[in-house]
């Protein structure tokens, strides 16, 4: 296990692991987009519009599940001091941000179609508002720190107070919202789904998830370069690779 | 034992002390919370009905706002001359020490705020009806605030920026008491039943009760590093 964690051989192995996520994201994304836009047929009452639910669904899915994964990595980067758990965590967040902001971005460009409005104060819409808020948070106070250590377990201990809030949030902003405008009803991500459009959303989720896993390796190869720059590994690296 | 509640009376009547010589330090997150509820009727004009529907947001968020401006007194004073350090080394624990910090931050700040709001209410054309429950969600919420807002200030603490850092890390994890603290107002208004509200508010009160504390004594001493 300690090999595993070990940053200089971590490097490698992510060198090694990216090209075929990478490969496998591509093929996933692929096919999801082939049966989201051509395959599956228009929805009866929202026409063709909902086929960016393809995006938005996986992209607010990953966003929570990006948080969760920081939250649990910086716990673990607490209990047990491992510099790649905080690396982990620290990689996440801009990742997760993104995520985040694009569920916003797709929620708001199929609300114009649905609701006549480019933003309605809908519950999930809001929540994932104030979760891209917990991000932006995160990512500023880790940037106003300069030691990295010191970095990593601040920004974990607000990480996890963080994921104790999401749900409550959730909660709160749903309750909010039944109770200001009951009417706004959304049928996206509705368990009563057609398989024929259940199989695009799945295969984006999965492509959504490779691709965060490609993206993350990536960032933590550069975080790990950045970090052991002064060791003499990084520096055989660096000669071995003009 | 009868050595830790000596030291806890001790460090909770100091801070009062401390904090009443320096009484600027208190009067002015009130007279903050004054001016920008007394703002908004002049944004939005004096007409009473819609001075009513926007009452409870208006001195709810005024309220959260408030709270956040003060919370850089609570730790800061005591790290910028070393107090905070031998609280960490003191044979306590420091979960203990900063609650009993929270708890006097929350006497000078919240509590005024919550003794002043009866005269916003007025101001803002609330029912006599509603009055009573805005003191009461306040009652019970402003403490969320001040437990919140020390993990918020024990994270920023020593950091360049760390006023405007805090509000950016405190705010959003203040969305649920401002919806049920709000909430339980407008619901008197209304007229509906406003048991949840209290309820849900007196469960994030317990909550923030029970890990606040501890997570910003984490933090503390992260940033007492």
């Amino acid at each position: 296990m300690h090999k595993y964690a070990s940053p200089k051989f971590f490097y490698t192995l992510a060198g090694q692991l990216t090209p075929w996520l990478a490969a496998l994201t591509a093929v996933l994304l692929l096919a999801g987009l082939y049966f989201g836009l051509f395959v599956a047929p228009p929805d009866y009452q929202q026409g063709e519009s909902y086929r960016i639910m393809f995006i938005h669904v996986p992209a607010a899915w990953m966003s929570m599940f990006v948080y969760m994964l920081m939250a649990g990595a910086g716990a673990v980067a607490l209990v047990w001091n491992i510099k790649l758990a905080e690396m982990f965590a620290a990689c996440c967040a801009p990742i997760g941000a993104s995520f985040t902001f694009l569920a916003l971005v797709t929620g708001s460009l199929w609300g114009k179609p649905m609701w006549g409005a480019w933003w309605a104060w809908d519950a999930r819409l809001t929540s994932e508002l104030i979760l891209f808020f917990l991000y932006i948070g995160y990512m500023a106070l880790q940037a106003s720190i300069d030691d990295p250590r010191r970095a990593a377990r601040a920004s974990a201990i607000l990480a996890l107070v963080g994921v104790v809030n999401i749900p409550v949030i959730h909660f709160s902003v749903q309750w909010w919202n039944t109770l200001h405008q009951p009417a706004s009803v959304t049928r996206m991500g509705a368990p009563t789904i057609a398989p024929i459009m259940l199989v695009p959303l799945l295969l984006m989720a999965l492509a959504f998830t490779v691709y965060f896993f490609t993206v993350v390796l990536m960032r933590m190869r550069n975080e790990i370069l950045e970090r052991e720059r002064h060791t003499g590994w990084v520096a055989e690296i660096l000669e071995s690779e003009p | 034992m009868p050595n830790l509640i000596k030291t806890v009376a001790f460090l909770f009547r100091r801070d009062l002390t401390v904090a009443l010589r320096r009484s600027t330090d208190i009067l002015t997150p009130l007279v903050f919370f004054v001016i920008v509820v007394s703002l908004f009727p002049l944004g939005l004009g004096a007409e009473p009905t819609v001075l009513r529907t926007v009452a409870p947001g208006v001195i709810w968020v005024a309220a959260l706002l408030a709270t956040m401006l003060s919370l850089n007194r609570l730790f800061a004073n005591d790290y910028a001359d070393g107090t905070l350090e031998q609280m960490a080394l003191a044979p306590y624990p420091l979960t203990l020490l900063v609650f009993t910090k929270v708890a006097a931050h929350w006497a000078l700040t919240g509590l005024p705020l919550v003794l002043i709001s009866p005269l916003l209410a007025v101001q803002m054309n609330l029912p006599d009806s509603a009055i009573g429950t805005l003191v009461l969600s306040l009652l019970l919420g402003t403490p969320v605030l001040s437990l919140l807002g020390a993990v918020g200030a024990a994270l920023t603490l020593g950091l360049r920026g760390g006023g405007v850092l805090v509000s950016l890390l405190v705010l959003p994890l203040y969305t649920p008491v401002l919806i049920f603290g709000a909430g339980a107002v407008s619901g008197v208004v209304t007229g509906l039943d406003i048991e949840a509200q209290f309820s849900l508010l007196g469960a994030f009160l317990a909550l923030a009760v029970t890990f606040a504390p501890w997570a910003a004594a984490a933090a503390l001493r992260v940033s007492l590093d």
